[in-house]
């Protein structure tokens, strides 16, 4: 192996940082954390095929605080890299790249997702689920 | 040497390096799997509210019933293959190390097959009858 040579590193930290490179490192880590989150819709499934104490089990689990919070951050997770995937669907197809359109588009994503998520849990809680 | 020009060196041709030509397949199946999730992330929702709050018996029926569970069949594929390829990007960018990055893709390849697998071997036994 060569001696290891000093070079520089690229500006990405001393860069002011953007709401457009915010939310692209962001779609990436609530991409991975949805990845991991997976693991919670298994155990729900084969509760649901092991028996009522096993979806008992989940069931407490997904209940306590502990697991209240950990679905709060999985539904954020989920509705932030929707938003944020369909304003790259739209600059996939090739609109929205001015520079108005782009900050606009990822305003969108992001207000968009907290205002959502939170909708979607008013809803689950009106509908008389975790109480 | 005679046969078209490259700028590949037959050292390079034989031991494959170079790009893999897959991204465009890539590109284009992540895209295919992200509409499919659009469009059934509403629905896969709407099935997980329903069954808030519900004890055992009623989750499985909900789960049991044939139109849940081939939305939830959807659902489980096109988000498998879509992490399944997303997650693939990631290591690339991140992991350089040749065998911990080999080690690291067929974890990848491992983790997102079995959860697929039981995902849809769960929803299958219980639309089958228990």
């Amino acid at each position: 192996m060569a001696p290891q040579i000093e070079r520089p590193l690229s500006p990405f930290m001393t860069y002011r940082w953007t709401l457009t490179m915010v939310m692209s490192i962001a779609h990436r880590i609530t991409g991975v954390a949805l990845y991991v989150g997976t693991l919670l819709l298994v155990w729900w499934l084969l509760a649901a095929v092991s028996g009522p104490s096993a979806y008992a089990n989940f069931q407490g689990f997904i209940g306590s605080w502990f697991g209240r919070l950990i679905l709060f951050g999985y539904t954020w997770a989920l509705i932030h890299h929707l938003l944020s995937g369909i304003r790259h669907l739209v600059w996939d197809l090739g609109y929205g790249f001015g520079p108005n359109e782009r900050e606009w588009l990822t305003r969108a994503a992001l207000i968009g997702s907290v205002a959502l998520t939170i909708v979607i849990w008013i809803i689950a809680y009106a509908a008389g689920g975790l109480r | 040497m005679s046969g078209s020009k490259s700028i590949r060196t037959p050292l390079g041709r034989v031991r494959g390096l170079g790009s893999a030509r897959a991204g465009t397949g890539d590109f284009w199946q992540q895209r295919l799997t992200a509409i499919a999730l659009v469009l059934l992330i509403v629905p896969a929702i709407l099935i997980v509210m329903m069954m808030l709050q519900r004890n055992h018996a009623a989750a499985t029926q909900i789960l049991g019933s044939s139109s849940v569970a081939i939305v939830l069949i959807l659902f489980t594929i096109a988000s498998v293959w879509h992490m399944k390829i997303g997650m693939q990007v990631v290591i690339e960018d991140y992991v350089h190390n040749e065998k911990i990055k080999l080690a690291s893709v067929m974890a990848n390849n491992f983790f997102c097959f079995a959860v697929a697998l039981a995902s849809i071997y769960a929803i299958l036994k219980l639309s089958s009858g228990v």
